[in-house]
């Protein structure tokens, strides 16, 4: 049986295509900006990750091996290769947090969403993670979505912060 | 009389962070200005005689290291501004980089007049993504201003800055693999020598400076380097920027003049402010994960690079973290180990091996279940990755184990006999109560 692409299916993957040369063009297809343009890939990505096709594409278009692109991929920490919920919950494990009660926070995020540590949810909106110290350990115990960090967390802290994401539409709010 | 110096922090939550016009109103670019009539020799000598010691942690002098940069016949050199910040319980460069940006790109541009240098990188960790944004506002105003880009206040000097993003690996702030960052590679540390201010970025001479030892350079050369020195000690000239977190009331960033004591730091009512819920202070964690734990005896030690070594202390990166008496010695060096193991790039043995050992040994101490012969190896590992690792993590993974153990041999028998002192490890059942 021969796998047959839908008209649809196809338009959809031709979008894809062409809003990631869009981010490599914007930085000019300079090497030095494999950081930026992987992130940037990931974020319009809606799921949070970058599939390997555009790993593929973004080491065609940079003229570098897949291997370093992979490197890339899996050495720093902010990357994903698997798809993750639109918004990825992060939670400082750090110890100036952890002092402060992040675990507590972990629980709170686990009971609001319905979900264990490193699970998504079903409808795909949130996925729970820890994280190293984002620099915010003045408002510990700390939680990051996208650009955004939230401190001082409280149970009727997290409670808002998930209402406030449900029914957003895009990667950033 | 206040024990807080504002200093290169004066501005900061005062001015507009990407307003030229703001910033030149407060004082800003009069240093440049006077930079440029001021050979790169006489800026140099400045930056010596304050004796500014790098705030990044390594605190390498500054000076020198400029000195060691002019020397160097080869062209173009390049500026790179270390913005990785990823040493938990440090955010004292976000303070300058969110609010008062411009003091960054104007220390950057005296070093770039100072270098004959061209290009200016800032490498800004991608956490801070947002503040990515507002400093490259600043950049753009700049430039519009006439303050970078070419004929730089009516001279043929000519300045770029660019930001470059991390995202998210602790191990990019060594400098070595910071320039591997920047190059788009994965960010493993180089082998040294040569030594980056020969073969950098993109194996040109390059300068890798800290945020806040770059913002203190316009404040030197308006100032004098002799008038610096003096708001410090004899040895630490100038002033700090302390980040204050954990169990302290006032957390926070707090620019102080060398000299004060670590009590006033973490009591004084305008600093730290103490202890919260009554609790007492149990320990703290100077200079981040890789720096070295202090205990109350210590309190009254002189916070300044010189008293702090003596008492096997250290200004690190400037962060404070205060420990309250519930917070136990094992579950929390479990969680410094945890860090670094994730945190270890991979590439020597010492450190991506000898990491999970130790973790392994701290979790069998929560369990009860180590022996005297884990301590025997726990000693071992802590000599091994500190003399073996290839680069300063790995080195420096274990300094806050190796003080613990020192300060808190107690608190290590007793978790060997099922017991924990503040309460944190083993069931009531377990520790017999
Ligand atoms: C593992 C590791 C992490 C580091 N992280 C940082 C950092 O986040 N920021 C920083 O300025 N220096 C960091 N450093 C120190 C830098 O390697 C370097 O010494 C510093 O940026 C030089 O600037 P300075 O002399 O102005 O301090 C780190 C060093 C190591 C070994
Ligand atoms: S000590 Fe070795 S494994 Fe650890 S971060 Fe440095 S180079 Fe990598
Ligand atoms: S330790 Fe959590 S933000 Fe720094």
């Amino acid at each position: 049986m021969c796998s047959k692409v839908t008209k649809d299916q196809a338009l959809e993957i031709i979008g894809k295509y062409e809003k990631v040369l869009a981010i490599i063009n914007k930085y000019g297809k300079a090497k030095e900006q494999l950081l930026s343009i992987l992130l940037d890939i990931q974020c319009a990505s809606g799921e949070n990750y970058v599939a390997e096709e555009w790993a593929e594409v973004v080491a065609c278009q940079l003229d570098l091996p897949i291997s370093k692109v992979h490197d890339v991929l899996t050495f720093y920490a902010m990357f994903n290769i698997k798809p993750h919920g639109k918004y990825v919950i992060e939670i400082c494990k750090s110890t100036p947090c952890h002092v402060t009660k992040a675990d507590a926070v972990v629980k709170m995020f686990e009971e609001v969403l319905g979900i264990k540590l490193g699970e998504t949810t079903p409808d795909n909106l949130f996925t729970l993670m820890h994280t190293s110290c984002v620099g915010a350990c003045d408002i510990g115990p700390v939680a990051k979505i996208g650009d955004e960090v939230y401190g001082n967390l409280t149970a009727a802290k997290v409670a808002e912060v998930v209402t406030s994401y449900r029914g957003v539409s895009s990667c950033q709010k | 009389m206040s024990k807080i110096n504002k200093l290169i922090s004066s501005n900061c939550g005062v001015i507009r962070p990407d307003s030229v016009e703001d910033y030149v109103k407060a004082g800003g670019y009069e240093g440049l200005k006077k930079a440029f009539t001021m050979t790169p020799e006489e800026i140099i000598s400045e930056v010596k005689k304050a004796k500014l010691l790098g705030r990044g942690g390594a605190a390498y002098p500054a000076g020198s290291k400029w000195e060691q940069l002019l020397a160097i016949p080869e062209f173009p050199k390049y500026i790179v501004i270390n913005a990785d910040e990823g040493e938990p319980g440090t955010f004292k460069d976000k303070l300058l980089l969110s609010q008062d940006p411009l003091r960054v790109i104007e220390g950057m541009t005296i070093s770039g007049h100072v270098f004959s240098s061209h290009d200016g990188y800032i490498y800004i960790r991608g956490e801070y993504r947002a503040i990515q944004k507002v400093f490259q506002s600043a950049i753009d105003n700049a430039v519009k201003a006439g303050y970078l880009g070419t004929n730089i206040m009516g001279t043929d000097f000519e300045f770029n800055i660019h930001i470059m993003t991390g995202a998210g690996a602790y191990v990019c702030g060594e400098n070595s693999a910071l320039l591997n960052s920047i190059e788009g590679k994965a960010g493993r540390p180089r082998i040294k020598p040569p030594h980056l201010a020969e073969v950098g970025l993109f194996l040109m001479p390059t300068l890798v400076n800290n945020v806040e030892s770059i913002a203190n350079i316009p404040t030197i050369v308006l100032d004098g380097g002799d008038k610096y020195l003096s708001y410090g000690t004899k040895d630490s000239g100038g002033t700090k920027l302390i980040c204050l977190s954990g169990n302290a009331v006032n957390r926070g960033v707090y620019e102080i003049p060398f000299g004060v004591s670590l009590r006033d730091a973490i009591y004084d009512p305008e600093m730290g402010g103490g202890v919260p819920n009554g609790k007492k202070l149990k320990f703290f964690h100077l200079g981040g994960q890789s720096g070295p734990i202090g205990a109350e005896a210590q309190l009254d030690t002189m916070y300044c690079y010189k008293a702090l070594r003596n008492a096997g202390l250290s200004v690190g990166s400037g962060a404070i973290v205060v420990m309250d008496e519930d917070v136990c010695v094992i579950d929390y060096l479990k969680g410094v180990t945890e860090f670094f193991i994730h945190e270890s790039c991979g590439k020597c043995t010492p450190c991506r091996e000898g990491n999970k050992q130790i973790y392994a040994i701290l979790c069998k101490l929560s369990e009860g279940e180590a022996t005297k012969e884990d301590m025997a190896v726990l000693k071992r590992m802590i000599d091994t990755m500190t003399n073996t690792s290839f680069c300063g993590l790995g080195q420096s993974a274990a300094v806050a184990l190796n003080t613990c153990w020192k300060l808190f041999k107690a608190e290590f028998e007793d978790h060997l006999h099922k017991k924990c002192p503040a309460q944190v490890c083993f069931t009531e059942q377990e520790r017999g109560e």
